[in-house]
């Protein structure tokens, strides 16, 4: 993956809007956080290949920390921590934050065909 | 002597971590040794470091891994094709089915799995329960010996000792090359392992040249 260009991920999030999409976001502290120190615990969550239209999107923040929120007829969809960026494909938008160790901490993606299961 | 071993974990490299020295080992006797793994790690968090993996690149990835850490462990590779962190949710006596077709064809002398509840990962957990079930559920004359993997900090308070210990440093080649084959994920789990300086290699070694499994008792 690249370094999120804003501009570039602005002019991506564009192409999604007002069309049914479908998403993958997630989030994650890995399945051993408990296992490697007992005073923190797992969390994480995901949902995959959930079908929505967005009316409005943005992306948000400085290269530390972006944000993109999704607004759709009835609610939200939002991540945190998104550091890179990679086009998979056309149609296709993957955003995500790593720790230092290269390790997944929040994905956000935006596809017009559905994901692999 | 075992005549053909069956190893039922869930995730690419779960057979490298857990038990290559003695899947080496059985090799070296020219024992045939069949892995059925039961995914692709598809949500593994581990994406290469520096990163090179995307969560869509991932299984393709790990996929060629495997292939290549079965190669290394020269091992026959079932890939049964659940989702990474979906075990526990799927039908566990229609999971046993599906491993039963395979040991009803494969006519094992010897199961390793994980130990159901002292495995950690909800997926060991619930991959090792069904292939547990799976072996209870052969005919006692054609049941295999079952050897089952805890990892779970404490378990000796409940399990006591494990009943098989193996010094691996004879194989132990052969499980550094298999767990190097998992390069998505190798370093990672090594930097997570490594409490001082070191090569991977010696890490590797302190950490992992035991291998310990508990007998299972039907
Ligand atoms: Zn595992």
């Amino acid at each position: 993956m690249n370094k999120i260009d804003p501009i570039v991920v602005q002019e991506q999030l564009n192409q999604f809007v007002n069309q049914p999409v479908f998403i993958h976001l997630e989030t994650t502290n890995g399945a051993y956080a408990t296992h490697h120190n007992r005073a923190a615990y797992n969390v994480g969550a995901f949902i995959r290949n959930a079908k929505v239209c967005f009316t409005q999107a943005k992306i948000s923040g400085d290269p530390t920390n972006y944000r993109v929120g999704l607004k759709t007829e009835i609610g939200w969809v939002y991540a945190e921590g998104l550091r890179d960026y990679q086009l998979d494909q056309p149609g296709c938008l993957l955003l995500a934050g790593h720790d230092d160790q290269g390790r997944l901490l929040v994905t956000l993606e935006i596809s017009h065909q559905p994901f692999s299961i | 002597m075992e005549k053909h071993v069956v190893v039922i974990f869930p995730h690419p490299d779960d057979e490298a971590f857990g038990a290559a020295g003695t899947i080496a080992r059985f090799r070296e006797q020219g024992i045939p040794v069949t892995y059925l793994c039961g995914t692709l790690g598809e949500m593994g968090r581990n994406m290469g470091n520096p990163t090179f993996a995307t969560r869509e690149s991932l299984p393709e990835i790990r996929k060629e891994e495997l292939i290549a850490a079965c190669q290394v462990l020269d091992i026959d590779l079932e890939m049964l094709g659940y989702r990474d962190k979906t075990i526990e949710f799927e039908d566990r006596q229609q999971i046993a089915e599906h491993l039963l077709g395979y040991l009803n064809k494969l006519k094992p002398s010897l199961v390793i799995t994980y130990y159901p509840g002292y495995a950690v990962h909800p997926d060991h957990d619930a991959f090792g329960a069904a292939a547990v079930s799976a072996v209870s559920q052969m005919d006692q004359a054609d049941r295999p010996e079952l050897w089952a993997l805890a990892i779970k900090k404490g378990k000796e308070a409940d399990l006591g000792e494990p009943d098989l210990q193996f010094d691996i440093t004879a194989t132990f080649t052969q499980k550094f090359e298999a767990i190097i084959a998992h390069k998505s994920q190798a370093s990672g789990i090594l930097g997570g392992i490594n409490q001082g300086p070191g090569s991977l290699d010696q890490i590797v070694r302190d950490k992992l040249s035991h291998e310990a499994f508990y007998k299972w008792v039907f």
